[in-house]
């Protein structure tokens, strides 16, 4: 296939998984906000922007941190060219670029998809709206990843569309984690008390989790459990041992394709090798927030790694 | 339906009300069929393009908004007798093209033999010197050609232009039928009709049978396109995937070891035939335009050595000219020895005096066209232009008569479509598609049908508000 096709599906991939991982983000902090008072509020906003990386545009933009101005901002605000309306659109031009490699169900998905929210979008979401927009979002979103595979072939571009999407849940799901370990407990005093709790409930909601994890951990909310399920546990399928097996797979299906590895597959393996065969004591013990920030940067260099590979520019 | 006004053809309902011979298995049908049923099928068509994006975009428009070109649901038909004498005429005007072109490029015999003035090519800017002497593998210059046709009666029907560099619509052709078949399979139960389908499969076997001798026995086709913003990429990208041939970019390619090659995920890989989008001008900017970042540098000499096949070949534009176009009925007597069976719209070429005094003369009766103009766009309708506008062109004329031709205003024949009234007469064309190769020419029976909406109009282009009928040629 074209390297600039390849290019093409990796991001419409990754943007996909990008608006989908936003719209949790916000429909957490969103609940969030609702059960507490307002100056609680005002952090939990922050620390959403912050995850997102969008906390000095948006202070260009407003003084306050409500749940309107900043649902509006993440969501479909022209000062952000990071909306989740941009993604989408995004998307959808790289679904229209590579038009020849995808069926005609994606490419139906990812249209209509973009159809919708652009309507929904349209006006600022009051705040009574905001819970059906954000899963509006999420299911458009599943429907282009259900419709990829149930339609699609086996071959490159499902190989690449797959390393896309799991690169970029890899770098949201460690975003969301260190935000919260890092920069929201104010001291360690915090730690166990009620708000921390919350806390953490609130990372397992953001990655959809917290179903799972209460049944595999009886109600047990601290740390060190909660860590060891969104980093390591590879059945939980936002969690970044799960997203590098999936790595694993596709890039090794690449590499078999094109008769042999690269970089791309080294840098990998050594990503991979951090999650694999380690204990969360280990984590703890070097850090999770430094762990997390080594992860964050090596993921990234694999994207690199497999542009480079794979000739997604000439 | 509205009575037809009896200077103008109608295809469906002969002057005294009686259904034309065309039409009545359809009408047939449409009588047991419930009005407002049939409205919402209408909606239902549009939203069913939407959704697969079959969209095109309007240059010259500030919001880059994809539109729909209108669809409307009551087929064009032609018998299949009709279409027989059609296609004989379209076979013969092809053929003639490819030979005029050949002979351009090479001896000249045309120019020689005084039937076609050397002036009219020699500062033409379709006309390109590089092809001088140069014979594009199969000898054949218009892979894929698009003729304009009108009817004003039972058998008149004329050309009105020929598309010989990259004629656009045989998507819509296709989705047209699609779309129909999905709607109203029972309606195709009853009526038999010539398939299009296999229009993809055959331009994918036309376009490998003018690959380059030697090079492959499995030739790789690519379709080069300018990219997403163009108002025809959804074509583009719908050809490439039916073909299952790549679908490039200028960015996507490059000239080394004597060959065009794309990136691919593996490293460079030569292509045999490209069926270009692009304009000649923006093929190769080390020979033609500088700028152009769409086409591929050095492409031409890879092309001259005979390594390459470029679909249509470059220079073919000539054949689009419309001081050209007012030639062809000497043209085709030129080259087959047989007088045109389809003949030329009447056309007065404004370069010679005794032309020019006769349009300005009847300026208000005539269609005046820009010589290199397409899409509708730059040109006057007499009977309909405001006296400002008439005034406007005038001028425009006197300063530059050899820039324009004029034709009459004809009688186009109308075809109904559904309006929220019931069935109303609205003008119509016709663009069959034909493909040539060395094995020979194939014409699809039928074509893209375009429609003037608007009540009374005659400009049927959809960048101009028209909108596209599927078209039936019926298998009897």
């Amino acid at each position: 296939m074209l390297g600039r096709v390849a290019n093409g599906i990796f991001w419409m991939y990754r943007y996909l998984e990008r608006a989908e991982n936003t719209a949790r983000l916000l429909a957490a902090g969103h609940r969030m906000a609702l059960t507490r008072g307002p100056d609680a509020e005002t952090e939990e906003w922050r620390s959403v922007l912050h995850t997102l990386g969008l906390l000095q545009s948006y202070e260009a933009s407003f003084s306050d941190f409500s749940g309107a101005h900043v649902s509006d901002f993440v969501l479909r605000s022209k000062a952000n060219p990071e909306n989740v309306l941009s993604m989408f659109e995004r998307a959808r031009v790289n679904a229209r670029t590579c038009r020849s490699a995808i069926t005609l169900e994606v490419w139906e998905a990812v249209n209509e998809g973009w159809m919708t929210l652009r309507d929904m979008l349209a006006r600022p979401v009051r705040e009574s709206g905001l819970g059906h927009a954000l899963a509006a979002v999420r299911r458009e979103s599943t429907l282009a990843r259900g419709a990829t595979h149930g339609s699609m072939m086996r071959n490159e571009t499902y190989y690449f569309a797959r390393a896309g999407t799991f690169l970029e849940r890899a770098d949201n799901t460690a975003r969301i984690l260190d935000v919260k370990y890092y920069l929201l407990l104010p001291s360690l005093s915090y730690v166990g008390t009620v708000l921390d709790t919350a806390q953490w409930d609130n990372v397992l909601r953001s990655l959809s989790g917290e179903r799972a994890y209460r049944w595999l951990n009886a109600g047990r909310m601290d740390a060190r459990s909660i860590a060891q399920f969104v980093v390591l546990d590879d059945r939980f399928p936002r969690s970044l041992a799960f997203s590098y097996a999936t790595m694993r797979e596709n890039l090794g299906a690449l590499a078999r394709l094109h008769g042999h590895e690269g970089p791309a597959d080294a840098l990998m393996r050594q990503v991979d090798q951090q999650l694999t065969g380690k204990t969360i004591e280990e984590i703890f013990d070097q850090g999770l927030h430094e762990f997390l920030l080594q992860f964050i940067l090596r993921n990234r260099s694999v994207a690199t790694a497999i542009a480079e590979q794979y000739r997604f520019t000439a | 339906m509205n009575a037809t006004s009896s200077d103008q053809f109608d295809e469906m309902q002969a002057p005294d009300g009686a259904v034309r011979h065309a039409y009545r298995d359809y009408q047939q049908w449409l009588s047991e069929q419930d009005q407002a049923w049939m409205r919402r099928k209408g909606f239902e068509a549009e939203s069913f393009f939407r959704r697969t994006g079959i969209t095109f975009n309007v240059y010259g428009e500030d919001d880059a908004e994809e539109r729909l070109i209108p669809f409307d649901i009551v087929p064009r038909i032609l018998t299949g007798s009709e279409w027989r004498r059609l296609s004989r005429g379209i076979e013969q005007r092809v053929r003639a093209l490819n030979a005029f072109m050949h002979d351009l490029y090479h001896r000249q015999e045309i120019i020689r033999s005084g039937r076609l003035p050397e002036r009219l090519f020699r500062h033409n800017s379709a006309w390109l010197p590089q092809m001088v002497g140069f014979t594009p593998p199969g000898g054949v210059y218009t892979h894929i050609v698009g003729i304009d046709l009108v009817r004003t009666g039972p058998d008149e029907f004329l050309v009105l232009e020929d598309n010989a560099r990259t004629p656009s619509g045989v998507s819509y052709m296709l989705e047209n039928r699609e779309t129909m078949m999905a709607m109203f399979p029972e309606l195709f139960a009853r009526v038999k009709v010539q398939p299009v389908s296999n229009y993809p499969r055959r331009l994918g076997k036309s376009l490998a049978a003018c690959a380059p001798a030697g090079l492959s026995d499995n030739p790789t086709i690519a379709v080069l396109t300018p990219g997403i913003y163009n108002s025809a990429y959804f074509e583009h990208a719908f050809l490439a995937d039916q073909m299952g041939a790549e679908l490039v970019e200028g960015s996507d390619l490059r000239v080394f070891d004597g060959r065009v090659q794309m990136r691919t995920t593996r490293g460079y890989h030569p292509i045999d035939v490209l069926y270009r989008r692009v304009d000649d001008d923006f093929l190769d900017p080390l020979t033609f335009n500088p700028t152009s970042v769409l086409g591929v540098p050095g492409i031409m000499d890879v092309y001259r050595a005979g390594r390459v096949t470029i679909a249509n070949a470059p220079g073919t534009g000539i054949g689009d000219d419309k001081a050209i176009y007012s030639f062809m009925p000497e043209i085709v007597e030129f080259y087959t020895g047989e007088k045109p069976i389809l003949p030329n719209v009447q056309t007065w070429r404004c370069a010679d005096a005794d032309s020019l005094k006769y349009v300005l003369d009847h300026l208000t009766e005539l269609v005046v066209k820009e010589v290199h103009g397409s899409g509708g766009y730059g040109m006057l309708i007499g009977p309909a232009a405001s006296k400002r506008e008439l005034v406007e062109f005038r001028a425009k004329l006197e300063a530059n008569p050899a820039n324009y031709i004029a034709q009459p205003t004809l009688a186009l024949s109308t075809c109904p479509i559904l309006t929220q009234r019931g069935l109303a007469p609205r003008h119509v064309d016709l663009r069959p598609f034909v493909l040539v190769s060395p094995d020979g020419v194939e014409i699809t029976p039928g074509g893209l049908t375009r429609v003037a909406l608007k009540k009374g109009s005659l400009v049927v282009n959809s960048s101009q508000g028209g909108g596209t009928k599927d078209s039936w040629v019926l298998d009897d």
